[in-house]
C-alpha cells in the first residue's frame, strides 16, 4: 500500500487547491509521498497521477529528472559524502573508504537493516568546510573518521532523532498557509483582481 | 492640405501580410508564421528536425538554426520558434548557419548508432538525408557511444529503439498535444533522457502509428512493417482510407505486388496527415492468406471452387428463378465497402432487375434523410462556437474525426455539448456534458438547450450538431426525435452526420438504399426471416457479425433458398452461401469513395487483385449481361461518366482530377427540414438496466480479425455499470453475473465504470469471449436487462 494514505489525501487536496493547475502540484506532493514511503513507489506515481489529471507516464517523466525523489527503497538514513574537489582535496576518498568499512556497504547501497544508504554527492556548496556530508539532506561539516563514526552510532542509537528525521521528511513543522493568503484555484490569466491579503495596497 | 499617396490609395495593404526577405528574396508572410514556415513557400530549405507544421514548436533539435538581421549585426535564431517581423532579413546558407548546421548534426550523430543499413528508416530517413545534405561528412567523436537495450516494445503495435532517438519530441508531443495520450514521456531528464512509457503501462494509443510515421529516424518502427521492405523498393499511390468514414488521405505502398505500409497525407480539409491504428495496419487483411481466390458454387453442402463464367450463369440463374416469384423477392444488402462505381454499378443493374429492396446500411445507421438536411463539412464544424454531440464515440468509430474535434475544443475554437449514456473520448474536452437513458434523449435535449447558460451559448454563432447512431439497442427514432428538439431549439443548425461505414454515403448516393418505399435492411431481414426473399445477394457485407439481431439474421440466411456473396473471405455469413465470388479489395481497385461529410476523392489500385477475384462493379457489369439486361459499362472510364452525369451529387467530380488531393464536395440539394416523430420508449422497471451496445475500435470485425498484428488487441466482452449499481447489484468489480432479457442469458464479467449514466448498462459490441446478441432484438425499441449475480 503506498498510495497515499487518508491523512496525506487531505492535504493533498489542500495542496492541489492552493495552485490554478492541479498538475502544479506535482512536486510537493512527490515529497508528501516520499515522506509517507521513503521511496517514490509506483503505485504512488500513478495515485498522484489520477489525483492532479496527469498520465503516470507525466508523473515519471517529471519525478525522474530529480535526483531527489528515489525509485528504490533508501535506508532510513541517506549519508551523501560530497566527493568534488575540495572534499576530494581535504580527505573525501579516505572517508567514504572508512564509511564502506564502517557500514560494510559500497557507495550506492543499503545496509540489510534498512537503515542506511551511501552515496557519493557532487558539490553540496560548502567547500570551504570540507570535507562534507549530508544526512538526509543536512549538513555535517569538516568531517573526520572519528566524527563519522561517531555519527552512526549516534544515529544507530536514535540518539540523534531530533536533528535528522527518516529520509523523505522534509521538515518536521508543516507550513500552513492561511486560506485567505492563498492564491486560489483560478489560472493565472482568470484573475483580473489582486489577491484579497494584497487589500487593494498594490496594483497587480 | 493632404496629400495623397496614390499608390497606397489604390492597392489597399493586406494588414496580415509581413514582407520578409529570405536570402535576400522578398517573401511575403503571414502575421504571426514562424520563419521555417515562410521559408517552406520557397526553394530555401532549413534544415529541421523537430518542427512539425501540425504542432506546437519546442526547438529541442537546433537544427533549423538560420541568420537574423538585427541592429547588432546578424544573429543566430531557431526558425522554427522565431516568428516573422515586418522587414526581417533572414539568411539560410552563410558560413556561420552552415557551420553551426554541420555542428548540431555532429553533435546529433555523436551518440547516433549509425546502423542505417538494418534500420527500416534508412533511405527515407531525414537524419540520413540531412546528415548528406546540412552535415559536416565526417564524425570527430572516436568515444564510446551511448547503450540501450535495442527495441523494447512499448505497445503491441510500436518499437523503440532509443539508441536511435535524437530526443525532438515529436512523438511525446504527437502523444499529448494531439492524440490526447500521454502515455510516452521524456524520463529521467539529463545525460540520460530518453522516451519511455510507464511501466507496465504500454502506449496503447489508438493512433500510436503516427508517431512512427512522424519520427525523425529509425527510434520508432511498427511491428507490421518492421524488416519487410527497403524505402527504394516500394512503389506508391496516394488513396483514401475507406475503413470507416472519416475518409483520410493516404498513400498506400507495396512492395513485390504485396500492401507493406500505409502512410498519411496531409491535407487541410480532412485528416491533417493523421491516421488511425485500424485504418493504417488493417491493410494486413487484403494479404492475409485466407482471400478468396476463385468463386466457389454449392455443392451438396459444401462449396467448391469453379470457374467464372459458370458462377455467373449460376448467379443469373439464382437470380432470374426468384424474379420469376416478383421483383419483392430479391434484396441487395451492402455496398458501403466498395467504390461509389462499384455502388453506382450495383444500383444501376438493380434497377434495369426491377429489385427495390437494397440497403448500404444495416440497420444501425440513420434515415438517408439526413443527408438532406442543412450539411457542415468537417472544417465548418471545428469552426463552429458550438459543436453538439449526438453521436457514438467518435474516438471509437471515426477516429481521426475525434483528433480534429478535440483540437477545436482544445484550442478553444469550440465548445462541445454533449449528450450520452456513457462517457466518450470527448468527455474531458466537453464544455457541457449531459447524461441520458436511452429513449429519455429527446427530453434531456430539450431541457438541456432551454437553460439561460445554453441559451447565451447557442447565440455565439454557428451551431454543427454532429448525429449518429450510438446505440444499437435503441431504436434510431430517438435519435431523430432529439435531433428534431435540437432544431426546435436553433433552426439553422447545420449537421454532420456520423454514419461510420466507409463509403456509406456514396453508396446511398449512388442508389443503394431502399427504393420505392421499400424497406431497409432490418425489413428485408424480416422478409427473409419470414421466406418471403428467395436470393438475397450480400455485397461485402456480414451481417452475421455485423448486425446487432443475429438471431434474426440467423432466421433469415437459413430461410433464404439462394443465398449469394460477394465477398473477400469467407466468413460467418457466406459459409452456407449458395455462391460466393470473390471481389476484389481495398488497394486493388480504383474508383473514388465518398465521406461522411459528403467529399469525393479518389481510392486508387496499387497491388493486382489477388487470385480472379475483381471489384464489384465489373461482377454487376458481367453479370447484367449474363442475365441480358447490359448495364452498358464496358470500363471503368465509363461507369465514372455514367455516374456523374446521370447522378447530380456526383456531378463534381465530372473532371477526374477533382478527386485527388482534398477531393470535391458532393453537390447538395436545397437543405430540408426534419421533424421527430413522437415516440415514448417504455419506462423502465427500476430493477432492470436500460442497455447501450456500442462499438469499439478494435473488435472482432473481419478486417481486424485477418490482421494479424491488431488481432490480439481485440478484449472479451466486458457489461459496465455505474460503481453505485455495481454496489446496488452487490458483487465484486470483474466478477462474471447472469445478464437476462426477454428470457435469453448470458454470463458475463461486470465492471464498475464512473462513465456510464446510472441504470445503464454499457456492452461494447463484437467482442471476443462472450456472444452478447442473444440479448439485442431490433424489433423492440430499447432493451433492458436483469443483471444478478450467480449464486
Ligand atoms: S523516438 Fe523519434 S520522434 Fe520520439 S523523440 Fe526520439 S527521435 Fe523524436
Ligand atoms: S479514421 Fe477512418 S478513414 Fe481515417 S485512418 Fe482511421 S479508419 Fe481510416
Ligand atoms: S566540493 Fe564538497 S562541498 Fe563543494
Ligand atoms: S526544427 Fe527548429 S529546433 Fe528543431
Amino acid at each position: 500500500m503506498s498510495r497515499l494514505n487518508d491523512t496525506n489525501i487531505k492535504l493533498a487536496h489542500e495542496v492541489i487547491a492552493r495552485y490554478p493547475r492541479p498538475k502544479s502540484a506535482l512536486i510537493p506532493l512527490l515529497h508528501l509521498s516520499q515522506e509517507q514511503n521513503g521511496y517514490i513507489t509506483r503505485e504512488a506515481m500513478q495515485h498522484l497521477g489520477e489525483l492532479v489529471g496527469v498520465t503516470s507516464a507525466e508523473v515519471y517523466g517529471t519525478a525522474s529528472f530529480y535526483e531527489m525523489f528515489k525509485f528504490e527503497p533508501v535506508g532510513k538514513y541517506l549519508i551523501n559524502i560530497c566527493g568534488t574537489m575540495s572534499c576530494a582535496l581535504m580527505g573525501a576518498n579516505e572517508l567514504m573508504h572508512h564509511a564502506e568499512k564502517k557500514l560494510g556497504v559500497k557507495a550506492g547501497g543499503t545496509t540489510p537493516d534498512g537503515v542506511f544508504t551511501l552515496a557519493h554527492a557532487e558539490c553540496q556548496a560548502a567547500c570551504t568546510e570540507a570535507p562534507t556530508l549530508q544526512v538526509n539532506y543536512r549538513y555535517r561539516l569538516r568531517v573526520t573518521p572519528a566524527d563519522l563514526d561517531r555519527l552512526i552510532d549516534n544515529l544507530r542509537d536514535g540518539k540523534l532523532n531530533d536533528e535528522f528525521p527518516p529520509h523523505g521528511v522534509l521538515s518536521k513543522v508543516r507550513q500552513s498557509i492561511d486560506a485567505t493568503r492563498a492564491v486560489g484555484a483560478k489560472a493565472p490569466e482568470d484573475v483580473n483582481e489582486s489577491p484579497a491579503w494584497l487589500d487593494g495596497k498594490a496594483a497587480l | 492640405m493632404t496629400i495623397v499617396d496614390p499608390i497606397k490609395e489604390t492597392a489597399p495593404v493586406d494588414p496580415n501580410i509581413v514582407n520578409i526577405t529570405i536570402n535576400d528574396k522578398p517573401v511575403a508572410a503571414r502575421k504571426g508564421e514562424l520563419i521555417i514556415a515562410a521559408a517552406d513557400r520557397t526553394e530555401d530549405f532549413i534544415p529541421r528536425f523537430c518542427y512539425h507544421p501540425r504542432m506546437t514548436p519546442v526547438g529541442m533539435c537546433r537544427q533549423c538554426l538560420v541568420e537574423v538581421e538585427t541592429p547588432r549585426g546578424p544573429m543566430m535564431v531557431v526558425s522554427c520558434m522565431t516568428p516573422v517581423a515586418e522587414g526581417q532579413i533572414v539568411r539560410t546558407a552563410t558560413d556561420s548557419v552552415k557551420k553551426a548546421q554541420e555542428g548540431v548534426l555532429e553533435l546529433l550523430l555523436a551518440n547516433h548508432p549509425l546502423d542505417c543499413p538494418v534500420c527500416d528508416k534508412g533511405g527515407e530517413c531525414p537524419l540520413q538525408d540531412q546528415a548528406f545534405s546540412h552535415g559536416p561528412g565526417e564524425s570527430r567523436f572516436v568515444e564510446e557511444k551511448r547503450h540501450y537495450e535495442k527495441p523494447i516494445a512499448i505497445s503491441d503495435i510500436v518499437y523503440l529503439d532509443r539508441e536511435r532517438c535524437i530526443l525532438c519530441d515529436r512523438c511525446t508531443r504527437f502523444a499529448d498535444e494531439v492524440a490526447g495520450d500521454a502515455l510516452i514521456t521524456f524520463t529521467s531528464r539529463g545525460n540520460d533522457t530518453q522516451v519511455l512509457t510507464f511501466p507496465d503501462e504500454p502506449f496503447s494509443s489508438y493512433f500510436s502509428g503516427n508517431t512512427v510515421q512522424i519520427c525523425p529516424v529509425g527510434a520508432l518502427t511498427a511491428k507490421p512493417y518492421r524488416f519487410k521492405a527497403r524505402p527504394w523498393d516500394l512503389e506508391q499511390t496516394e488513396s483514401t482510407c475507406t475503413s470507416c468514414s472519416v475518409g483520410c488521405r493516404t498513400v498506400v505502398q507495396s512492395s513485390r505486388d504485396e500492401l507493406v505500409r500505409y502512410q498519411g497525407v496531409d491535407i487541410d480539409p480532412v485528416n491533417w496527415g493523421w491516421l488511425c491504428d485500424r485504418g493504417r495496419y488493417n491493410f494486413e487483411s487484403v494479404n492475409s492468406p485466407d482471400r478468396l481466390t476463385t468463386p466457389l458454387l454449392k455443392s451438396g453442402s459444401e462449396l467448391v471452387a469453379t470457374s467464372w463464367s459458370v458462377a455467373l450463369e449460376s448467379a443469373a440463374r439464382m437470380i432470374r428463378l426468384a424474379l420469376a416469384q416478383n421483383t419483392n423477392s430479391v434484396a441487395i444488402l451492402g455496398g458501403a465497402r466498395g467504390t461509389n462505381e462499384d455502388a453506382f454499378a450495383w444500383a444501376m443493374l438493380a434497377d434495369k432487375l426491377g429489385i427495390n429492396q437494397r440497403d448500404a446500411q444495416l440497420g444501425d445507421g440513420l434515415s438517408p434523410d439526413i443527408f438532406d438536411l442543412a450539411q457542415a463539412t468537417i472544417d465548418q464544424t471545428c469552426a463552429a462556437p458550438t459543436i453538439i454531440l449526438l453521436a457514438p464515440d467518435l474516438k471509437e468509430e471515426l477516429p481521426v474525426l475525434y483528433l480534429r474535434v478535440r483540437d477545436s475544443a482544445q484550442k478553444r475554437k469550440s465548445r462541445i455539448v454533449e449528450f450520452s449514456s456513457h462517457d466518450s473520448g470527448l468527455t474531458p474536452y466537453a464544455w457541457r456534458t449531459m447524461g441520458f437513458e436511452p429513449g429519455n434523449q429527446a427530453q434531456v435535449v430539450r431541457e438541456a438547450l432551454a437553460t439561460p447558460e445554453m441559451k447565451e451559448q447557442l447565440a455565439r454563432g454557428e451551431v454543427v450538431v454532429v448525429v449518429g447512431r450510438a446505440n444499437l439497442a435503441e431504436s434510431e427514432v430517438f435519435t431523430l426525435q432529439a435531433l428534431a428538439e435540437i432544431f426546435a431549439a436553433v433552426p439553422s443548425a447545420k449537421v454532420l452526420p456520423v454514419l461510420r461505414r466507409g463509403n456509406v454515403r456514396g453508396a446511398v448516393a449512388a442508389g443503394l438504399t431502399p427504393q420505392n418505399n421499400s424497406g431497409d435492411a432490418i425489413d428485408i431481414l424480416n422478409a427473409a426471416a419470414a421466406g418471403k426473399i428467395e436470393c438475397l445477394i450480400l455485397l461485402g457485407v456480414d451481417p452475421m457479425s455485423d448486425v446487432a439481431d443475429s438471431g434474426l439474421v440467423q432466421r433469415a440466411l437459413t430461410q433464404v433458398k439462394n443465398l449469394i456473396s460477394i465477398d473477400t473471405m469467407i466468413n460467418g455469413s457466406n459459409r452456407n452461401a449458395d455462391l460466393v465470388l470473390p471481389a476484389a479489395s481495398y488497394g486493388e481497385k480504383n474508383g473514388t469513395t465518398t465521406n461522411l461529410e459528403g467529399r469525393i476523392s479518389n481510392v486508387t489500385q496499387k497491388i493486382t487483385p489477388r487470385g480472379t477475384s475483381r471489384p464489384d462493379w465489373m461482377i454487376a457489369t458481367e453479370l447484367s449481361i449474363a442475365m441480358a439486361v447490359d448495364i452498358g459499362v464496358s470500363s471503368l472510364e465509363d461507369l465514372s461518366e455514367k455516374l456523374v452525369s446521370t447522378v447530380v451529387a456526383f456531378a463534381p467530380s465530372s473532371d477526374g482530377k477533382s478527386t485527388n488531393g482534398d477531393g470535391v464536395l458532393m453537390a447538395r440539394e436545397t437543405p430540408v427540414t426534419i421533424s421527430g416523430k413522437a415516440s415514448k420508449a417504455v419506462d423502465r422497471n427500476a430493477y432492470n438496466y436500460r442497455l447501450v451496445v456500442s462499438r469499439t475500435m478494435y473488435d472482432s470485425a473481419q478486417s481486424t480479425a485477418s490482421s494479424p498484428s491488431l488481432v490480439g488487441i481485440v478484449t472479451d466482452a466486458v457489461i459496465f455499470v455505474n460503481p453505485l449499481d455495481l454496489a446496488r447489484i452487490g458483487v465484486a468489480d470483474g466478477t462474471s453475473v447472469r445478464v437476462g432479457a426477454e428470457g435469453t442469458n448470458i454470463v458475463i464479467a461486470i465492471k464498475a465504470h464512473n462513465g456510464v449514466h446510472r441504470g445503464v448498462a454499457w456492452l461494447p459490441f463484437n467482442h471476443t469471449g462472450v456472444d452478447i446478441r442473444p440479448l439485442l432484438n431490433i424489433a423492440s425499441d430499447v432493451v433492458d436487462v436483469r443483471i444478478e449475480p450467480i449464486k
